[in-house]
């Protein structure tokens, strides 16, 4: 596999960042310390590096009623100026990927796949376009996104907006983006912002074109040196993912899965009136019981001990196997060891102490409601 | 790049030895391996007056992206833990061969043991 490398590999290079391979990109893992880094985002403000989020641009007369049909939410139905998380699922509805789409315009979307299923949901999204008056263009390769996360993300935003422009922003909702006038590289441009993020914290997502990539990084550093901001790690990343209950493509999600297994029943829009990909078995899938009377459900755990819970780990009760951890660590802002697990519904309840084989060692875990951290507003 | 301190002894699995002459001899693990794992926020170590044997699990060392074994990197009997990094592990990462060490065992037995030149040479330190 051919590695892939964001328009900003030089700047986390320069700033000591080790890497990781994520989804056939060279990410920046960290660039001191993922603590620190996990500790700025929730106290002050991380700047992230998503250039290897997808991109993709859905438009035409169809665009709403094509993405009903793609798409397991009804897209049709938000605003244009909102954005919506949903799933796009398989006929046997299996998770293909969970996504963002952003309404743009009346027959204008953009919708914004993981890194790792960005061709894959392309493809899918072009496939299923064959019958819809809708172009799909992939515009991955050419587009990056910044992240600025943290309870300092809007003042250090506003510095880099005309002031004219400022309302735009600290009116604009979460689950909302907006063009707004962001000075990078001396010129004021109009950027695509989004109050959205996967840390639990407030924050946006600027979309910007690969060549301004680097200007707006560094504008964003400038701007956010008085306010604490860092740069952020995909190690942070995952830890405040973590803790804010957001489930990761690869480990809570997966062609194996389904939604209401996940925990993601309500973004499942069985009540809309088109047909759409996964309906039917979805319909029967939930219809059944899955993750509420029969089957295994998504379920938080919270950690005794010391000892963390890790990906894949299984999960015991009175010695029998009864689950597995799909990710767990030590939570960096609560300070005991949390984790997201499969689980037979007949043990998913809040309080219900668990075991999990630590490596041969059975520790306690207790189930406790997601997310582990919310934020106070 | 991660340092290896040159007055030490290394194993494998990426512990230092201070073999220093007479008397039970201090471990820890190398910079090379702090760095490797990331913020360390969990150590067990063996309890004192247990006896180790080289090359086999002794403990674990947990960061918050992962968790790794600890292999005694000699055999004999724990005379020593350090208190210090069980109450503060982020020693580890900030003085791996000083605040950060973990414990002493008195030696009956010294497992395969590199140079600090030939530890650096096939794990990346720098010396």
């Amino acid at each position: 596999m051919t590695e892939n490398y964001t328009a900003l590999y030089d700047q986390h290079k320069t700033a000591g960042a080790s890497f990781t391979d994520f989804g056939g990109w060279q990410m920046p893992l960290k660039y001191t310390s993922e603590l620190a880094e996990h500790h700025a985002v929730r106290n002050t403000a991380g700047l992230f590096d998503l250039s290897h989020m997808g991109e993709v641009w859905v438009t035409g007369p169809d665009a709403g009623a094509f993405l009903d049909y793609a798409l397991a939410g009804k897209l049709s139905a938000i605003a244009v100026g909102k954005a919506k998380y949903s799933l796009i699922c398989d006929r046997d509805g299996g998770i293909i990927d969970d996504l963002i789409s952003y309404r743009r315009g009346e027959e204008k979307y953009l919708v914004v796949p993981n890194a790792g299923n960005a061709k894959k949901v392309a493809a899918a999204l072009a496939e299923r376009a064959a019958k819809f008056d809708v172009a799909v263009e992939d515009v991955s390769a050419e587009i990056s996104l910044i992240a600025v996360q943290g309870p300092n993300a809007e003042a250090i935003l506003l510095q880099l907006v005309p002031a004219g422009q400022h309302s735009l922003v600290t009116e604009l909702k979460y689950y909302a983006a907006v063009e707004v006038g962001i000075a990078v590289n001396g010129t004021v441009q109009d950027l695509l912002l989004a109050r959205t993020g996967y840390t639990g914290e407030d924050g946006f997502e600027i979309y910007v074109p690969n060549d301004d990539a680097a200007g707006l990084w560094e504008a964003l550093l400038d701007a956010g040196a008085v306010h604490g901001l860092i740069p952020a790690g995909l190690a942070c990343r995952d830890s405040l993912r973590l803790e804010a209950g957001m489930p990761l493509y690869g480990n809570e999600l997966s062609r194996q899965v389904n939604a209401y297994a996940a925990g993601l029943g309500p973004v499942v829009s069985l009540a809309k009136e088109s047909d759409f990909v996964g309906k039917e078995a979805l319909a029967t899938i939930k219809a059944a019981g899955v993750g509420s009377t029969i089957g295994q459900k998504l379920v938080g755990l919270k950690g005794l001990g010391r000892r963390a819970a890790r990906g894949h780990y299984p999960v015991l009760k009175d010695g029998m196997l009864i689950g597995e951890v799909t990710s767990g660590q030590p939570s960096p802002t609560l300070g005991y060891p949390v984790a997201m697990a499969y689980v037979d519904v007949e043990h998913s309840e809040v309080g219900t102490v668990l075991d999990v084989d630590l490596r041969g060692k059975a520790e306690p875990f207790e189930v406790v409601a997601l997310p582990f951290y919310k934020r106070s507003k | 790049m991660s340092k290896v301190v040159s007055e030490l002894k290394y194993s494998a699995e990426h512990e230092w030895v201070a073999a220093d002459g007479a008397g039970p001899v201090g471990i820890g693990i190398s910079a090379v391996a702090a760095d490797a794992l990331g913020d360390i926020v969990y150590v067990d170590l063996p309890e004192v007056g247990s006896t180790v044997t080289a090359g086999e699990t002794c403990g674990e060392v947990e960061s918050t992206k992962s968790v790794s074994d600890l292999y005694a990197p000699v055999t004999g009997e724990v005379t020593e833990i350090n208190d210090g990094v069980v109450a503060d592990p982020a020693l580890i990462n900030s003085d791996p061969y000083g605040a950060g060490w973990l414990f002493k065992v008195a030696v009956t037995d010294e497992g395969p043991l590199m140079s600090a030149e030939e530890y650096a040479a096939t794990n990346g330190g720098e010396l």
